[in-house]
């Protein structure tokens, strides 16, 4: 099973990480129970405003011990979604990552010179401290990255 | 006296005797109280019992009640997740297929030296992107066009397939596609969505020459030889400049078959190199060949060769795009008008104001018959602003001055309303 597993993961086109490995590695092999948070009304209607959107689903899992929290979140770039691996600690973003990639434009923002420009963002009045630089014909792809960071960094605080 | 007495000691005698009696009760006294105390007793004990199972059935009805809570924990989460799953199935097998868009319409005031003005108002592009994906690694991709808002017989404007292939991913690194597609060079052939870039009409460095928006029909191959750095290498149909066999002016841009029933006894080959390695920075050339660039129809045109290279840079508000394209054209007929050398260049520096505005200017010049001594030479400054209501929605104001190797100057301002979705 792990062998079929593992050459899925090989031949998917795009999957770069399982979520599984990714909790792995940030919470060194102690990850800690995930938990739900519920979008309720009000936070509802945050998330939508942080995204731009409605979110899509009923609640968001996280994973949380006292340093930092973790989150596996989803966007649409221009059409298909895309699997964001996100690490919050004291409320900045202390690495972003994208866990797969199914669009057929915009596969460089995986690249750790995109992804770096992430790292200690914090948010401010809802939006991010910083500003992020694009990559040319990438641009719904670093727009989903810089909505799914802004949601990260809400939770956080709002879970925390 | 003495009688006193007695009767006193008598009557307290008689009380001594009476308390005595009331202190110590008799048996049968005893008996009732007891009685009392063991009905008494009785009923504590039965209260007790009933108390008891109260208790047991209280207790009973609280692990019940734990029950039922995790139960109903259990069906709200069974429940959420196949709410989600559904929502998320039905919304991947919606998502095999999609649509997109873009449009702009544009208002034109100029005016020559001459003082002859060109007022028009025209939705110049209205353009449908309709995508499937038949699995993860096989895709069409396709963009219909309607220029200039009604095409037919002797209207203005027309029908055209712009796009329409099918892609295959061999690996993340390695895609190769089929069918009719942009070809890969300049900043705006394959990236022209009215949102994407700055003043009302595209640049005239890019339409003359390159010449946008411009699509061939052949195979391409696209890797990645580093993070950021890639390629692609296209065989693919090519112009013909001679007009169906009539010796035309070798203008590149009259050359562009459309993929309509297009001659094609000599094929363009295209390779491009792109570096996108710092966020926000893109450099790119582009050098295409064609063996024949009149289709084999006029034996004096001879091979023609393209290169091209631009930078497009946005950090922070800071935006600049550069590009420069040359086409050379071997044969003597080209030559013998200044066809040989096409070229032109331009550079445009731009400043994003906030979320909502940016201003640019730019500089181009271009030539269509740069062989010879004759001047042919356009020149073109623009200045404008871009407002973006929403990001996917841009109204554009800008002013042009051109001028123009034989009516001289013009100059006039445009207005442009572009979306895309």
């Amino acid at each position: 099973m792990g062998l079929i597993l593992s050459s899925f993961t090989v031949f998917a086109r795009g999957v770069y990480q399982t979520d599984q490995d990714f909790l792995t590695e940030v919470f060194n092999n102690s990850v800690p129970k995930s938990k739900v948070v519920w979008m309720k009304a009000d936070l509802a209607s945050t998330v939508a405003e942080l995204l731009g959107h409605k979110y899509a689903g009923l609640r968001i899992r996280y994973w949380r011990n006292e340093q930092r929290s973790a989150w596996i979140l989803e966007e649409i770039g221009k059409e298909k979604p895309i699997t964001f691996g996100i690490v919050v600690a004291e409320g900045k973003i202390e690495n972003i990552k994208v866990l797969a990639f199914r669009e057929s434009r915009g596969g460089e923002i995986r690249h750790p010179a995109f992804t770096q420009q992430f790292k200690l963002v914090q948010l401010d009045d809802m939006q991010l401290d910083r500003n992020i630089d694009g990559v040319s014909g990438a641009t719904l792809s670093v727009r989903a990255m810089t909505v799914v960071a802004r949601l990260a960094l809400y939770l956080d605080k709002f879970t925390g | 006296m003495a009688i006193l007495k007695k009767t006193v000691v008598a009557m307290s005698v008689m009380v001594a005797v009476s308390s005595v009696q009331a202190a110590t009760p008799s048996n049968e006294e005893m008996w009732v109280l007891l009685q009392q105390v063991q009905q008494q007793l009785t009923d504590v004990q039965q209260q007790n019992n009933q108390l008891l199972v109260e208790n047991q059935s209280l207790k009973t009805k609280v692990e019940q009640t734990e029950k039922t809570v995790l139960e109903a924990n259990e069906t709200v989460e069974a429940l959420a997740e196949t709410t989600e799953q559904a929502v998320k199935a039905v919304s991947t097998s919606a998502n095999n297929t999609t649509i997109g868009g873009y449009g702009e319409l544009h208002y034109n005031n100029l005016e020559d030296e001459d003082g002859d003005k060109t007022k028009k108002v025209d939705f110049h592009r209205f353009v449908l992107f309709f995508a499937h994906e038949f699995n993860d690694r096989l895709r069409l991709f396709s963009e219909l066009e309607l220029e200039h808002s009604i095409a037919g017989e002797s209207q203005n404007g027309e029908i055209e397939l712009e796009q329409a292939y099918i892609e295959y991913d061999i690996s993340s690194q390695y895609r190769v596609k089929g069918g009719l597609f942009l070809t890969p060079v300049g900043i705006i052939n394959e990236t022209h969505e009215p949102a994407t870039f700055y003043g009302t009409e595209r640049n005239n460095v890019e339409k003359h020459i390159i010449p946008a928006t411009w699509w061939e029909a052949g195979a391409m191959f696209s890797g990645e030889i580093a993070q950021g750095f890639s390629y692609d290498v296209a065989i693919s149909s090519g112009l013909d400049v001679s007009k169906e066999g009539t010796k035309s002016t070798y203008k590149i841009r009259d050359g562009r078959q459309k993929v309509s029933q297009a001659l094609a006894d000599d094929l363009a080959y295209t390779g491009r190199l792109k570096w996108t390695g710092l966020p926000g920075i893109e450099l790119a050339a582009t050098v295409q060949y064609q063996e024949d660039i009149t289709q084999s129809q006029d034996p004096t045109a001879g091979s023609a060769t393209l290169f091209e290279t631009h930078a497009v840079i946005q950090r922070g508000d800071f935006g600049l795009r550069a590009l420069y394209a040359i086409w050379d054209l071997d044969g003597e007929g080209p030559k013998a008008d200044g066809y040989d050398e096409q070229t032109g260049w331009y550079v445009e520096p731009s400043y994003r104001i906030n979320e909502y505005f940016g201003v640019f200017t730019r500089y181009s010049e271009w030539d269509n018959q740069a062989g010879n001594a004759v001047d042919s030479e356009y020149d073109q400054f623009d200045l404008g602003v871009n407002w973006w209501p929403h990001e996917d929605v841009v109204v554009k104001l800008d002013y042009q001055n051109q001028d123009k190797p034989a009516n001289g100057e013009s100059d006039g301002f445009n207005v442009g309303l572009g979306y895309q979705f």
